[in-house]
């Protein structure tokens, strides 16, 4: 077993890459898979801890993480879908209904 | 040889997901992010944990990037190269290097405390990973799954709004 400063060091590169994905495109569905990648490496932070500390709460949190995602993706999605009917397009700088 | 291992697991790892925000198609994207699910899978294999690497594949892996996948043909987005990125790309990429600066530096500082709970490697072998989880869910954390079918349901009832033609 690696050591527990690699997976964390791991997590916080995907974590950075998901948040550069997040603040440069935009493609709704990318955003969104880039969102899931930074919930994905909070869950190898959880799991990481976990085993080292040797209490399993965090698994059961990882578990909680996966069905918030799964339901942001049925969610996400919908709205995504409501939205391309709408404006035939998915860019998040569409989105300007609201801008004043 | 478990280093190698490690460091080739990260090597996929980093690299399919910076492809998942290079790819200018939104598909190259999706599987890029099933790969790195997949390296994220194995981490868990290594950590002990493969009953986590098992839902991360069926639920991550299978469930919701299928429903990506299928948004994004239903959708039938025309791949524009020109506009995949927004102008910030500089101004995006500064602030994610700083995220990772920061958490680095955090890292350094910071000592983390010793092993206190009661499950160690040898005993998660023993008795096996899906009873210890099951356990701990079903008594510690009841309430907190309880209240996950509600957000479920909740979930079911707005997409089957959302996705309605008329709003």
């Amino acid at each position: 077993m690696e050591n527990l400063n690699s997976y964390l060091i791991v997590s916080a590169i995907l974590f950075s890459i998901g948040t550069i994905g997040v603040l440069t495109r935009k493609n709704a569905i990318v955003i969104f898979m880039c969102i899931e990648l930074m919930l994905n490496a909070v869950n190898l932070t959880f799991i990481a801890f976990s085993r080292h500390l040797g209490n399993l709460d965090g698994q059961v949190f990882v578990f909680f993480v996966m069905t918030v995602a799964a339901a942001e993706a049925a969610v996400g999605l919908a709205l995504m879908i409501a939205f391309f009917n709408n404006k035939e397009s998915i860019d998040v700088e569409d989105v300007n209904i609201m801008k004043w | 040889m478990e280093t190698l291992f490690f460091a080739f697991i990260t090597l996929v790892a980093i690299v399919s997901a910076i492809l998942v925000i290079t790819c200018k198609n939104p598909i190259n994207s999706a599987l890029s992010l099933v790969l790195t699910f997949f390296c994220l899978a194995t981490y868990y294999v290594m950590l002990d944990a493969p009953f986590m690497a098992a839902v991360q594949v069926m639920v991550y892996a299978g469930a919701i990037m299928v429903l990506i996948v299928f948004t994004i043909m239903l959708l039938n987005i025309r791949v524009d190269a020109t506009k995949a990125h927004s102008h910030k790309v500089v101004l995006g990429c500064i602030i994610g290097f700083f995220t990772l600066i920061n958490i680095v530096i955090l890292l350094m500082k910071s000592r983390v405390a010793l092993p206190t709970g009661p499950y160690s490697g040898n005993m998660i072998k023993q008795i096996g990973h899906t009873e210890l989880i099951g356990r701990e869910m079903f008594t510690n954390f009841l309430l907190p799954f309880e209240i996950t079918s509600i957000l479920l349901l909740v979930a079911i009832v707005g997409a089957v709004i959302l996705a309605k033609k008329k709003l």
